[in-house]
């Protein structure tokens, strides 16, 4: 799961980071933003949402976004 | 009259809290792990850092078994009060509206404030006057208070902005300098600063935070009489 701001919600540790990179010689940055990553191993992916929505993140304040690596069929 | 004062693994204004509302009434400590509220007529959720505040701030202390009485007693008309870590419990829980950002300027800010009452007409205010400035302490670093635009409105329309940051105190960034909400009940109430540490002249820059726990202490006592 990626978690990060929603868009239009101030991201102070975004801005730091746009600010730092320029200061290191990386022109041309815009649009910097910081969440967060949560990695798990689930048997029924259907849970993903739900756990999402309740726990890992805030939808008031957070987007997040899944990303299936693999299932137990394949591995 | 009695308060209950949640305590959580990482929480450190409990004791506080516990000091200051015993100046009023009667105070008990209620572990986390423990979901009776042992006959509890208020309850305060305090500051500090529960459950290390991993993931989000309140984020996991709002899953806690007392939490989930807290939450049956709050539905049920009880008086909660949750200052810092306690009002992003709070929020978290959704017996708020809201949710504590980190600070604009990124970085933990400890300062004493001026707030400004702005309605007086409720049960954790009742002692202060309209518009008066009270001066308490704020130390924390996820402060910043947001909503989204309509319920911000509907907020401040239905009198829910209970204390705001007074000019120039805003140091967090929170939308419309809002310090302090209420749910549309009445009866749950958040703020960022700490009422607790501005109870004694020997341990505070004022006395102000003892308004708060004041008006509660008259809230329970025109319930129960």
């Amino acid at each position: 799961m990626l978690i990060r701001p929603k868009e239009g919600i101030l991201d102070p540790q975004g801005e730091a980071v746009e600010r730092a990179l320029p200061a290191l010689g990386f022109d041309g940055v815009a649009n910097v933003h910081v969440g967060r990553m949560v990695e798990l191993e689930v048997e029924d992916e259907h849970q993903i949402e739900p756990m999402c929505e309740k726990l890992l993140a805030n939808p008031l304040v957070e987007d997040y976004e899944i990303q299936l690596i693999g299932s137990a069929e394949t591995a | 009259m009695k308060f209950g004062v949640l305590q959580f693994p990482g929480s450190c204004d409990e004791l506080d809290a516990l000091r200051a509302a015993s100046l009023v009434g009667e105070a008990e400590l209620l572990w986390h792990g423990e979901r009776d509220l042992r006959g509890a007529d208020a309850i305060i959720v305090p500051g500090g850092f529960s459950y290390g505040d991993y993931l989000r701030a309140g984020a996991i202390a709002r899953f806690s078994p007392a939490m989930e009485s807290v939450i049956d007693f709050a539905r049920e008309g009880g008086l909660v009060l949750g200052i810092c870590n306690g009002f992003q419990v709070l929020c978290e829980a959704r017996l708020l509206p809201g949710a504590l950002l980190v600070n604009a300027n990124r970085r933990f800010t400890f300062r004493q404030l001026r707030l400004e009452v702005v309605n007086a007409d409720t049960h954790f205010t009742r002692a202060c006057s309209p518009h008066q400035l009270l001066s308490i302490p704020a130390k924390h670093s996820w402060g910043r208070y947001y909503a989204a635009e309509r319920t911000l409105q509907e907020m401040s329309e239905r009198g829910q902005v209970v204390l705001r940051y007074a000019p120039g105190e805003n140091f967090n960034g929170s939308l419309e300098d809002i310090a302090g909400v209420c749910n549309e009940a009445g009866n749950v109430f958040g703020l960022m600063p700490h009422p607790e540490h501005a109870v004694r002249e020997l341990t505070g820059a004022s006395t102000d935070g003892l308004l708060i726990f004041e008006s509660m202490r008259a809230a329970v006592g025109s319930v129960v009489a």
